[in-house]
């Protein structure tokens, strides 16, 4: 079924990863620039697989204390209760409010862990030069992309809330250090989604059939 | 040459077919994308940015939302949360909810009013390969309807607590999502490298 197909990098061609222009490459060329747009062209996004490791190690890092140390504290009257991201859902499944509960869960906890296992996985694979399932491999990167945006929901209530909830010693919501872990690991798990080149799943492929 | 594309999720070399109509090309080996054409892609996207201009005016402007406890009522902007997120001493938290929800979407329809309203006029802009990467680097931190959301959340958890009143600057928010995604997903990037491939 491969027979015929031709990918850029085994007809020494560059694709412009910012305005999709084929550019012929000389021999590993040390700078090359796009002649249409000006971009730095790569024939992978460099380094992809030690960046995305070291983003994926330090995102699994700062995932503990997202999840152990308190994202707000609540004051009311006198009274301080802080709570951490599972503390809010257990919360909300107690109060019966369980399709926010189920929302904060997914997004919180459930999406990261999936997106940092995902990613982690995509790596050894390519590492290993696995030519299992190419196609849903790929199409598992992509979800990664789409989905990670939606875990800074929780830091997003936190600060609605921190806005509204602030009637001096009636009630008040102060962010706690477990937001900004939270927060990191979001960001982190952003970029290693980006820096991860999905075209390396595809790679071995072309080498088996030379 | 022209015509053939290296798909950006597999690398695998294709011919792009031509097509006059609108409707979207993929990737035959890994199902990507490639290329999504749109009927009056430039004229759509600029009126959408404009419009998104308005809208953001609005929801920075007016009040947000109102918590109401019994006498006491309490009004906030949009930016409310991010002054006092560092007002608290998390100047980290404040700088990326400032980014997510109020610069960067700022900052896209700005670029993309530099790019098209000169190529409406059949100009081309200045630095117009830069400006446009820079676009697309700004996409994905562009987390509005993750604020909604977000927004949807915090109003449930209170609701209990207080009652709250939506302002002007929320449903002009919420516009303002739809607005921006329509208007990423009508410009024809293709066509953006056509016009600056001619002029050159």
């Amino acid at each position: 079924m491969n027979q015929g197909l031709k990918t850029a990098r085994s007809e020494g061609l560059i694709s412009c990863h910012s305005c999709h222009l084929l550019c012929r490459s000389p021999e590993p060329a040390a700078v090359m620039i796009c002649p249409r747009c000006g971009t730095r062209l790569h024939r992978r996004k460099p380094n992809s697989i030690k960046r995305t490791w070291a983003l994926v190690v330090a995102a699994f890092i700062f995932y503990i204390p997202a999840n152990v140390l308190p994202i707000t504290t609540v004051v009311s009257l006198g009274k301080a209760q802080s709570d951490t991201i599972m503390s809010g859902v257990i919360y909300f499944i107690k109060t019966g409010m369980w399709p926010i509960a189920l929302v904060i869960f997914v997004a919180s906890v459930f999406v990261p862990l999936l997106k940092l296992i995902i990613l982690t996985f995509l790596l050894i694979t390519v590492q290993r030069k696995s030519s299992w399932r190419r196609k849903d491999r790929t199409r598992l990167y992509r979800i990664t992309e789409v989905v990670g945006r939606w875990s800074m929901v929780d830091i997003f209530v936190v600060t609605i809330l921190v806005a509204l909830v602030n009637l001096g010693a009636l009630a008040s919501i102060h962010a706690r250090p477990g937001a900004i872990f939270f927060c990191a690991v979001v960001v982190i798990t952003l970029f290693a989604a980006m820096s991860f080149d999905p075209r390396l799943i595809w790679d071995t492929e072309e080498s088996l059939n030379e | 040459m022209s015509s053939l594309i290296a798909c950006h999720d597999c690398d695998l070399i294709q011919r792009l077919p031509h097509i006059s109509e609108a409707g979207t090309i993929q990737c035959i080996r890994c199902g990507a994308v490639l290329h999504q054409k749109i009927r009056n892609s430039i004229e759509r996207t600029l009126s959408l940015t404009l419009a998104g201009l308005v809208l953001f005016g609005l929801a920075n402007t007016f009040p947000f939302l109102a918590f109401k406890i019994g006498a006491q009522v309490r009004q906030t902007t949009l930016l409310t949360g991010i002054q006092e997120l560092y007002a608290q001493g998390m100047p980290e938290l404040s700088v990326i909810v400032l980014l997510t929800t109020v610069l960067v979407p700022f900052a896209q329809m700005i670029c993309m009013l530099y790019i098209l309203l000169p190529l409406k006029f059949r100009r081309i802009p200045i630095k117009l390969p830069q400006v446009f990467r820079f676009i697309r680097h700004l996409q994905p931190w562009n987390m509005m309807e993750v604020f909604m959301l977000g927004i949807l959340v915090s109003v449930v958890k209170l609701a209990k607590m207080a009652q709250i009143i939506p302002g002007v600057a929320l449903f002009s928010f919420l516009a303002l999502i739809f607005v921006m995604a329509a208007m990423t997903a009508s410009l024809d990037s293709h066509l953006i490298w056509e016009k600056w491939d001619e002029k050159r």
